[in-house]
């Protein structure tokens, strides 16, 4: 057997190979075009370092500019997605309890969900300002619908004999949902989570491209007036590597909590 | 303890799935339901279970008339599989409607692993339903049932999935139960012998089981009583009483005249409508 540091960096080999290609043949690609909208990955990096990581080490290098970019976009984007979260849950599960309330809510809410959220960002800046509360209500609208349905089709599609058996076993109410419901729905509502992130980090940068102060999307603004290609494109690598740390982070969780259903499922193929 | 009287099921789709079906069970009785595939058996325990209205008839259990799940009930599916839930322990799920009994967890949890070990699972307590056998994910359906420790035990086809001797082990227990407090022996002598059977449920008196089989030797091997279904739409054809003496036990029983002819009585009957 290989000693675990060894199979760890096979696998990152394995995997991120392509990667590492496409990233040195951009470098010279740029380098040889040396096109001042298309700088090479080792200029962006550079660019990124002197923004955000130019700081004392203890504040783990972070400058002040990144605090003030980062910290206002987090905060918002993460108490959107919590937000959105807890009412689609909330919501979906008291839909998806009752077939008279489904029934009457499923037009509304397919309604909603085809609202492209971004439209209402001027209505949100007439109602709100340009504030928090605005780039908020844009990430809870946005991010609510994917919750929302896949939490009601989840607890509509429990297996009727778990119900049954709940019912035998003398749970009703908190204890049907705690026990039976909520766990059997888990896998899908998990599943809406995860798409509402994503569309939480889109939403956020499209908010504060719209009207903001501060955050990574005023960032970009500025950029974009000072022509600064090079401040634009570290902006775009710190969003994408902002959303591939948020997914891994939330799948690790998911790995842990729904690990009975991976379980389950990979007994039953 | 119960009382079935006219009961008459007819589904959705128009399907008359039982007809007119009279059933009274004593306090303490075992009674097999005998009958061909598709008779209503199933049928039959659900409206007794409360999970299912009946288009006609009255059910009453322990002298309450069943509307929604009575309370001192436990049931084991035919779908033992999918009754179990994946998402707990076989323990929690062993536990899981102890809540409604009021105890304290760690009670729950004792008398949980207590029904385990009566039907040999005591070791796989902390795995999920999914890691194992069929056969030993019906057993902890079957231990489901045992620790809530039901006035009224209804059981669908409950053995199906087990090997030969397990099968005669839970027969075994099975009268144990249906004795009350008395244990003679038990499915989980391999697992370590001598588990106690604590205080019962309210009535003391045993368990009163309604047990449906499609093996005609259990059936009365375990039973006070067979009832014979016919099918399309489901009536009871017969109701035998089974007069074996007390203790019985799966060689010297089943070797009885007595015992012989009942199966052939019961055989007859399931055959020729
Ligand atoms: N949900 C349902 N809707 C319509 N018809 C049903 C439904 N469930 C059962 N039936 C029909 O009712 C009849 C009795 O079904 P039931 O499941 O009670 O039979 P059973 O005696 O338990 O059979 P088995 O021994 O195969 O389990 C069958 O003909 C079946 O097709
Ligand atoms: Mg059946």
């Amino acid at each position: 057997m290989t000693p675990r540091p060894r199979r760890v960096l096979g696998a990152a080999v394995a995997r991120g190979w392509l990667l590492v290609l496409l990233l040195l043949v951009w470098e010279a690609a740029a380098r040889r075009a040396g096109d001042l909208y298309f700088p090479p990955p080792t200029r962006i990096v550079r660019t990124m370092r002197e923004l955000w990581w130019s700081g004392p080490p203890s504040r783990l290098w972070l400058s002040e500019q990144a605090v003030d970019d980062f910290v206002p976009s987090l905060a918002r984007l993460l108490l959107g997605w919590a937000l959105a979260g807890v009412a689609g849950v909330v919501v979906g599960v008291g839909i998806g309890l009752s077939r008279v309330a489904f029934h009457l809510a499923d037009p509304v809410l397919q309604f909603g969900r085809a609202v492209p959220p971004p439209a209402l960002i001027p209505f949100f800046m007439v109602v709100f300002g340009l504030g928090t509360s605005m780039h908020l209500a844009v990430v809870v609208f946005g991010a609510v619908w994917p919750v929302l349905l896949n939490t009601a089709d989840g607890v509509r599609s429990v297996e009727p004999l778990h119900l049954d058996s709940a019912r035998v076993c003398g749970l009703g109410g908190w204890a049907r949902l705690r026990y039976v419901v909520l766990p059997a729905a888990a896998p899908r509502i998990f599943t809406g989570l995860r798409v509402a992130l994503g569309f939480a980090l889109i939403l956020v940068v499209v908010a504060e491209l719209m009207g903001s102060g501060d955050g990574i999307g005023a960032r970009l603004n500025a950029a974009e007036r000072e022509f600064r290609p090079d401040r634009l494109w570290a902006g775009i690598v710190l969003l994408g590597a902002v959303g591939c740390v948020l997914n891994a982070l939330f799948l690790l969780v998911e790995r842990r909590v729904l690990a009975w259903h991976r379980g389950a499922r990979r007994m039953s193929t | 303890m119960l009382d079935i009287t006219g009961l008459s099921h007819r589904y959705e789709d128009g399907h008359q799935a039982v007809e007119g079906v009279e059933l009274h069970v004593d306090r303490g009785e075992l009674v097999s339901i005998v009958g061909p595939s598709g008779c209503g058996k199933s049928t039959l325990l659900r409206c007794v279970a409360g999970l299912q209205r009946p288009s006609a008839g009255r059910i009453s259990v322990a002298g309450r008339a069943v509307d929604g799940v009575p309370d001192d009930l436990a049931v084991v599916f035919q779908d033992y599989t999918r009754s179990l839930f994946p998402w707990l322990t076989v323990r929690d799920n062993v536990a899981l409607p102890l809540r409604r009994r009021g105890l304290a967890r760690a009670e729950r949890r004792a008398r949980a692993l207590d029904a385990l070990a009566q039907v040999g699972l005591d070791a796989t307590a902390g795995k999920h339903p999914w890691q194992l056998s069929g056969g030993m994910q019906q057993r902890v359906a079957i231990a489901r049932a045992l620790a809530y420790r039901p006035a009224l035990l209804l059981m669908d086809e409950p053995f199906g999935s087990v090997d030969a001797q397990t099968r005669e082990d839970l027969e075994d227990l099975l009268l144990a139960v249906r004795g009350g407090a008395g244990h003679q022996g038990g499915a989980g002598h391999r697992g370590g012998a001598g588990h106690r059977r604590g205080a019962g449920h309210q009535g003391g008196a045993g368990t009163t089981i309604l047990l449906v089989t499609h093996d005609i030797d259990e059936s009365v091997y375990v039973a006070d009583r067979v009832v014979v279904l016919t099918g399309a739409p489901g009536r009871v054809h017969s109701d035998l009483p089974v007069d074996l003496p007390a203790p019985r036990d799966q060689i010297g029983t089943r070797a009885l005249p007595a015992f012989v002819r009942l199966r052939t009585e019961v055989g007859r009957a399931v055959r020729r409508p």
